[in-house]
């Protein structure tokens, strides 16, 4: 392999997902991305990863997306292998010096109410509000439905 | 007779629950439980999930568990308006399904809709069609979703949310059918893929 290819592949691999970080003051929000939805569906899920550099604590307390109608901040539980998804009323916590991390099988970004399904390859706009560092635009990466978490990972298939 | 009593004052959800715990805990630990008046277990319970339906697939076809037979089935229940669990399963199962080559004709994939106040055959073709993977839809009769439930010990609870929508609470788990309809094991996400291909293997050259 010559060394041109092995980094053209380097880059392949690493692409659409580490290059994504939105920040603003000691908030950065990286990797923002979401599934595909089914043709007829009317919501969606959108998974981010927010990091907080603060000595306090901040609080991810609301998003908007111009793509849906509402959306809501999620959490997932698996227990006994029953699942169960509720809404989080005062939002999610982000430690001071710590992360947050929106992902399958946990916390999300609840979209409702989507004006249209979303597709691979698109980028959906979102705003995300916090308690002190304000608002985060962000735009979710659309993978396709049928990538695996794993899949998605290593930098999501089309 | 308190306990009794006491269970027919349980919510739906709990009562469910119980059963299908202790119908797990019967499966991993055979018939050994001692007799106990408070505890009496009856044969239905002893058995694993599974047993008749009666259903429509996404085409309007009757599919019954007698239609099934002859191929191992991996089944899974879940809603197409879940966001995550249930897509994230269903890509998985067309991986798995995928990955088993030149058998995956030999075994049916599929996905029973818990939600038949939503979810209509459209939808389900609808949410099946984004996975690379021959999928059985179904759904069907409420009444008779919710003996098939019941039957195949999945927990199942519509939970009304404070926007006005509702959630579906669900048992995520996918369980495998022999050939001859007859529970053979379950499957969770976080088994090693090569590890679950092997097992669906196993199934259909049993
Ligand atoms: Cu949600």
């Amino acid at each position: 392999m010559t060394p041109r290819i092995a980094l053209a592949l380097i880059a392949a691999l690493a692409s659409p997902l580490s290059a994504q970080i939105a920040r603003k003051g000691s908030i950065t929000a990286a990797d923002p991305w979401s599934r595909a939805t089914s043709p007829r569906a009317n919501i969606g899920a959108g998974y981010v990863t927010v990091r907080n550099t603060s000595t306090q604590p901040d609080q991810l307390v609301s998003a908007t997306s111009p793509r849906a109608a509402k959306v809501e901040i999620h959490t997932m539980s698996l227990d006994d292998s029953i699942m169960r998804m509720r809404p989080l009323p005062n939002g999610l916590e982000i430690p001071a010096g710590g992360e947050a991390s929106l992902a399958p099988g946990g916390n999300h970004i609840m979209l409702i109410g989507l004006k249209s399904p979303l597709k691979a390859g698109e980028r959906i706009p979102a705003t995300l509000r916090f308690a002190r560092a304000g608002d985060v635009r962000i735009a979710f990466k659309v993978v396709g439905a049928g990538s695996t978490v794993a899949g998605v990972r290593q930098g999501g298939r089309q | 007779m308190m306990s009794v009593s006491n269970a027919r004052t349980q919510p739906r959800g709990v009562a469910i629950r119980a059963l299908l715990a202790s119908g797990l805990a019967v499966g991993i630990a055979g018939c050994s439980a001692s007799p106990d008046t408070n505890n009496r277990t009856s044969a239905a319970e002893h058995a694993g999930p599974g047993g008749g339906f009666k259903l429509v697939d996404t085409k309007g076809q009757t599919v019954t568990d007698q239609t099934l037979k002859g191929k191992p089935y991996a089944i899974f229940f879940g809603f197409t308006r879940c966001p995550d669990v249930c897509p994230t399963t269903m890509a998985r199962m067309a991986l798995l399904h995928k990955k088993l080559g030149t058998q995956a004709g030999k075994m049916n994939v599929v996905f029973v809709s818990v939600d038949p106040e939503h979810d209509k055959r459209e939808d389900i073709a609808s949410f099946l069609s984004m996975f690379d993977a021959p999928v059985i839809g179904l759904t069907g009769d409420p009444a008779e979703l919710k003996r098939m439930e019941k039957s195949f010990k999945i927990y199942v609870e519509r939970v009304p949310l404070p926007n006005g929508d509702y959630t579906i609470d669900h048992t995520a788990r996918i369980l495998l059918f022999d050939r001859d309809g007859q529970f053979a094991d379950t499957m969770d996400a976080k088994e090693p893929e090569d590890q679950a291909v092997r097992r669906l293997s196993r199934l259909i050259n049993a």
